[in-house]
């Protein structure tokens, strides 16, 4: 894969992740940030690479101690934000949408 | 690496994973659909990591194993055990090491290098470590500030810029270096290589001095600008990983990272213009800076309007129309739980409850929301700032819990203020204004609020959960 092409695919995917967010409305940002920020931990991949490739003990070394730090990012990352996002939500009708209805 | 079909599936399998971030993401735009968004995006992750075994023979499982272990054992820990009032600090922690992995992947990235190695890909491999490293520790103090493990104030010296930009200079002088002595690897064509023990020298202080950098960066921030410090780290976070996936050739860790990227700006955005502050004012400005008496207390004068907790309970009571103005001395107090049975009991009364939440409110984007989702109010009645504002002068009492400059009015009609041009909850306008406060003592920006001596403002002070306790029991009764 030619360096080109990579630029090619990063630029196209900051379009669209610039799409995708500028729709998430203020009450999610916490949860967007935290959930992006899980994503970000895709460098696991790399980690991973690299624990299992077993060419020096300083390779495997990094490696592991990236492999730690991504899976922290990713599991801790994707675990508290389902955990926020449990508690979005609407209790019975009748309270919350007098409330909404009355304020419209 | 493996070759044929296996290669095929892993990059089929890489796709998905790819669809999944982003439809995951979009998801995330409404409060209905954003946990199976989420979902979606950790099945993307798993998808990945699926695809990076079926690419590549592991040939040691059980660094792996372990890892992965250690890993997930420590971030579940993490994730469950944080209280809802501490998540701008994990979220800052978390990426740090997402910050960190990229940095560490890239140094063992820099151990395969050979003569053959293209000079471009030492560059990306400077630029990843430089990302990487200054995003982790930048986001340790950024933790270190909001768990207050050190002061939240902005820490200044003279010429702080000028060292932090030549700091830079030379980071970037030694990325150079690390191309040159790449590309031709004989100790003359570098001093520093000399001097360093060859390339892998000039890359761990590369590395250090990036880690310096970070904290550099962050220590002149203080505490309420941190909103945008995040927001700009997670972007940086992003950014390391799709650096690394430029060093891996890996188009999985280029796209991910640039959403994580796109969506850091974006929030850092938001966040900036919310306060009416370019990006550079927050980074190097020192808000609410060093002098903690400017604009003491007294300055403005004025006569200030007390309320007992019945008196504002009975207001609130008979009242038709209520908004709750939440800030940062909400979460500090943990009062977002007697703030909810309070809007339960004044819903059940028959007045209109609804909450206004600044964006900038708290100390993350989204920060208020999140606790008093927590605490389990309705989603369905928290409004924005341009949403509330118009319907605030026929509002009869607005209760501002622990916020103080999103709803000072100075913003508005004070050129002279340093809040000017900042878009604020109007809550001025409102019929009675009661303010939740310990003591009269300025706000973050050490600006004076000349909300609390308006004519329609009435002082409610104390700890906000005691004060939020009291109006409870004064309101059942009333």
């Amino acid at each position: 894969m030619s360096l080109l092409i990579g630029l090619y695919v990063f630029v196209l995917a900051v379009f669209v992740g610039v799409e995708v967010i500028t729709k998430v409305p203020q009450m999610l940002h916490t949860p967007l940030m935290s959930g992006s920020n899980a994503i970000s931990g895709i460098t696991i991949v790399g980690a991973v690479l690299i624990a299992g490739r077993l060419e020096s003990p300083l390779s495997t070394w990094l490696g592991v101690a990236a492999l730690v730090f991504a899976t922290i990012n990713v599991v801790g990352g994707f675990l508290v934000t389902d955990r926020m996002l449990r508690m979005f939500r609407r209790p019975p009708p009748k309270g919350g949408e007098a409330g909404k209805g009355s304020g419209a | 690496m493996r070759t044929g079909l296996f290669l095929t599936v892993a990059e089929l399998l890489y796709i998905l994973a790819a669809a999944l971030f982003i439809i995951g993401l979009k998801r995330l735009s409404s409060p209905a659909t954003a946990r199976s968004g989420n979902a979606m995006g950790a099945v993307g992750m798993l998808l990945a990591v699926i695809a990076t075994l079926v690419a590549e023979r592991i040939l040691s499982p059980w660094a792996m194993i372990g890892g992965l272990a250690a890993g997930g054992a420590i971030g579940a820990v993490l994730a469950m055990r944080v209280q809802m009032t501490s998540m701008p600090q994990l979220v800052a922690v978390f990426n740090g090491f997402g910050g960190g992995a990229s940095a560490l992947v890239a140094g063992a990235e820099y151990l395969r290098t050979t003569e053959a190695t293209p000079a471009l890909d030492f560059a990306i491999i400077g630029v990843s470590v430089l990302i990487g490293a200054l995003t982790f520790s930048g986001s340790v103090i950024a933790w270190a500030k909001l768990q207050e493990v050190m002061t939240g104030r902005p820490i200044t010296y003279p010429g702080q810029k000028l060292v932090s930009g030549a700091l830079l200079v030379v980071i970037l002088l030694l990325g150079v270096d690390l191309v040159l002595v790449g590309s031709a690897p004989t100790a003359e064509t570098s001093i520093a290589a000399g001097a360093l023990g060859g390339g892998g020298g000039v890359l761990v202080a590369l590395a250090v001095l990036s880690l310096v950098l970070g904290v550099l960066l962050v220590i002149p921030i203080g505490g309420a600008d941190m909103p945008v410090v995040i927001a700009l780290l997670n972007s940086y976070s992003g950014i390391a990983a799709s650096a690394t996936g430029f060093v891996l050739r890996n188009n999985m860790l280029i796209i991910a990272g640039a959403l994580v990227g796109a969506s850091g700006i974006i929030l850092t955005r938001i966040m900036c213009q919310a306060m009416n502050r370019s990006l550079a004012n927050v980074l190097f400005g020192a808000f609410g800076g060093g002098d903690e008496t400017a604009g003491g207390g007294t300055a403005t004068g004025g006569t200030v309007r007390e309320f007992s907790p019945t008196d504002a309970a009975i207001a609130m009571s008979y009242a038709q129309r209520v908004v709750i103005v939440p800030g940062y001395g909400m979460a500090v107090a943990q009062a977002q739980h007697g703030v909810k049975e309070l809007a339960e009991l004044l819903s059940s009364k028959g007045v209109d409850v609804r909450f206004a939440v600044h964006p900038v409110a708290g100390r993350m984007p989204g920060h208020m929301n999140v606790l008093l989702a927590e605490a389990g109010v309705d989603y369905g009645r928290l409004k924005e700032m341009e949403e509330i504002n118009p319907d605030l002068p026929h509002t009869d009492v607005v209760l501002v819990i622990g916020a103080n400059d999103v709803v000072n009015p100075a913003a508005r009609n004070d050129p002279g203020s340093p809040l000017y041009g900042m878009p604020i909850i109007n809550v001025d306008e409102a019929q009675t204004v009661v303010v939740m406060k310990r003591s009269m003592r300025p706000g973050f920006a050490g600006v004076d609020n000349p909300l609390f001596y308006n004519e329609n403002t009435r002082m409610l002070f104390g700890d906000a959960k005691d004060s939020v306790a009291k109006l409870v029991q004064e309101t059942k009764a009333a």
